[in-house]
């Protein structure tokens, strides 16, 4: 399977399969995807719960322990590195969470949460310490006079996440895995976070993995998305392709669901009923074909691989779209 | 509004806080007739929960609520307690956006639709068992008859939403109140879940209010929205005039924050600046005004009232209103 879409992608995972054990019970989270992020690029990666995005992005981290395949950060294999090295490695990628009221340790100062990583990564000189904090305080739009003294309470949740995205930031990375950053947020604020990742991502010269199960804030800012359905990725191409002309009938579904804010657009009424199936007992085949309304016997004995439906797009079905 | 089911006038709530006290709910008023949808719009804070726990009469026991919540002719708020719980349940009901805040963990799906049907019809349990699988099968969920046997944590969240407007519906109420019912659930869910409440809401003739954060969600189900920020209404209209003739600077500035799918990615969202009010320290003038482009003379010094547009339907708060048909 190719889903070449550089000759020096910087992240790169291939065949990744991620399982957990529960109750005896074996969860198929991340079966067999593989990925490519091209330097400067934004890859969104959406999906409904469950279907293991937040899986992959911590996978990928080496937060959770993959059973096969690769990472290759910058062409080093994250799955085979440990301790310092592993360590050394981490500091260029960086993961911002989705609640970030949640993601602050409620004791501490922010001064003190945001130069953590700095501590930790052996910068000594406490004003090299001070110097970098408030350079990454005041990009995010925070005063770091007013802030750096004040604990977590006293901010409300997009302050927050501009704190987490600050912190993130404080060692300069060059990856950033954001895991559902603006979903706990405010319309009103989303926008400006949203934005502001925007900002940080051109001004930091950021590669970033976007996941979110809104379609509409994973095209505000990707550059590609990839769609993920039980731990399998249906298809990855570029936003508005994959938009304007959807290949696998899962992403086609997931675009005809969002609702849209306006009154002349009636909702549709065609998407089936029915629920994504267990993890722990996915369907043969394609994982899809229980919801699928172009789903035959072929569906059911062989699992459709990714391959190319246009340029640059790529689906996993045996009856796409296009 | 004459002739409405449910009527709440000149609604005001008031929470004490050890900040001082927080008016949760500012002066509203609002109507919705049989066979109606009404939703109300906004973002957390701004006092749409609240709001519809005052028409429940289930607040917080220290808060302070005064005006009006006319129902079907009698005024909720000074209703016993008794005579409110036979009304919740039966005449008015609410489906939550957890359905385990609505549903017990530890009774059986079956038993606490029966005990519902048992408190307020008369019927035996064997007809109510009936009236429980034939309830089950209209909200779409398969093998009802199994289901009854079933705790809420065998089921997945679609479903349990699903069992929670069973139970909601199970006595015909005349209201439903339905606060963020799909927030919680997956879009493919949420839209499933969005068509069954319209559904069921025209079958029955019902009123009907959706509380939500998401434009997205009342655009194409609701006949009339309010949008409420800071404890207010700010703008009233009939669904269509709201999204096209808008005239309140905040609705506009909502709808316009939304990343929406028909513009090409990396192209900046029109971001609302700063943040709502600390709502236990009241602004003099509009709440809106600190964050508003058009804020200008008076917007900071006076409250603008709701004033009709260029129907009586279509009401707004302010005083440099969007010009008639420059909305989106």
């Amino acid at each position: 399977m190719m889903l070449q879409v550089a000759s020096d992608p910087l992240m790169k995972v291939e065949n990744l399969v991620v399982e957990y054990s529960v109750g005896g019970k074996t969860i198929h989270a991340v079966s067999d995807v593989s990925l490519e992020i091209a330097r400067g690029e934004t890859l969104g990666l959406v999906g409904e719960s469950g279907c293991g995005k937040s899986t992959l992005g911590r996978a990928v981290l080496q937060l959770r322990q993959a059973v096969s395949g690769k990472v290759l950060f910058d062409g080093h294999d994250l799955t085979t590195l440990k301790g310092e090295a592993l360590r050394q490695m981490r500091r260029r990628v960086q993961l911002i969470f989705q609640d970030p009221i949640a993601s602050l340790n409620p004791r501490r100062r922010i001064g003190d949460i945001v130069a953590e990583p700095l501590v930790i990564a052996g910068v000594k000189d406490p004003e090299e310490r001070k110097r970098r904090v408030s350079e990454v305080l005041s990009a995010v739009g925070l005063d770091p006079v007013l802030v750096s003294g004040r604990l977590p309470h006293e901010f409300s949740g997009g302050q927050c996440q501009r704190i987490c995205i600050a912190r993130s930031l404080v060692l300069n990375p060059e990856f950033v895995i954001c895991d559902e950053p603006v979903s706990a947020l405010d319309v009103s604020i989303r926008a400006q976070i949203l934005n502001l990742l925007e900002e940080m991502k051109a001004r930091y010269g950021l590669t970033l993995l976007f996941i979110a199960h809104d379609l509409a804030v994973v095209k505000a800012v990707s550059d590609r998305v990839a769609v993920m359905y039980l731990g399998r990725l249906c298809e990855v191409a570029p936003s508005e392709q994959l938009f304007a002309r959807p290949a696998h009938p899962y992403t086609a579904l997931l675009i005809e669901a969002i609702p849209v804010p306006d009154p002349d657009v009636r909702p549709t009424q065609s998407v089936p009923v029915g629920e994504p199936p267990s993890p722990i007992a996915p369907p043969s085949g394609c994982r899809f074909r229980t919801r699928c309304p172009r789903a035959d016997a072929r569906c059911a004995s062989e699992v459709p691989e990714l391959r190319v439906v246009a340029p640059g797009q790529y689906a996993a079905c045996h009856h796409p779209l296009v | 509004m004459s002739g409405a089911l449910l009527s709440v006038e000149n609604v005001m709530v008031d929470l004490p806080t050890p900040r001082g006290n927080l008016r949760a709910v500012d002066h509203v008023d609002l109507a919705v007739g049989a066979g109606r949808t009404l939703g109300i719009v906004g973002e957390s804070g701004c006092g749409k929960t609240m709001l519809s726990r005052a028409i429940l009469q289930l607040l917080p026991k220290k808060a302070k609520l005064s005006g009006r919540v006319m129902f079907d002719g009698q005024d909720l708020t000074g209703l016993s307690a008794e005579k409110l719980r036979k009304l919740r349940g039966r005449s008015l009901a609410v489906v939550f956006q957890d359905p385990m805040t609505s549903l017990n963990p530890v009774l059986t799906i079956g038993t606490q639709l029966i005990e519902t049907i048992q408190e307020h019809l008369e019927l035996d349990l064997a007809q109510a068992r009936q009236r429980s699988i034939e309830l089950l099968a209209a909200v779409g969920i398969p093998a009802p008859e199994q289901r009854l046997a079933q705790y809420p944590h065998q089921l997945s969240g679609g479903m349990r939403q699903r069992v929670a407007i069973a139970v909601a519906l199970s006595c015909e109420p005349q209201l439903l109140i339905a606060d963020e019912p799909t927030t919680a659930l997956d879009v493919t869910i949420q839209a499933q879940i969005l068509d069954l409440l319209a559904r069921e809401q025209q079958r029955r003739h019902m009123a009907m209010i959706i509380i939500t954060h998401d434009l997205g969600v009342v655009a194409g189900r609701t006949d009339e929205v309010a949008v409420m920020y800071a404890g207010r209404v700010v703008e009233r209209a009939p669904t269509p005039a709201l999204f096209k003739r808008m005239r309140m600077p905040y609705t506009e500035a909502l709808l316009a924050a939304l990343p929406k799918l028909d513009v090409a990615p990396h192209t900046p969202l029109p971001a609302i600046s700063g943040r709502p009010p600390d709502p236990t320290r009241p602004l003099k003038g509009c709440s809106f005004s600190p964050r508003c482009r058009y804020s200008a003379g008076r917007c900071t010094t006076e409250k603008p009232q709701l004033s009709p547009a260029e129907t009586q339907e279509h009401v707004y708060a302010c005083f440099h209103p969007i010009a008639a048909g420059a909305g989106a």
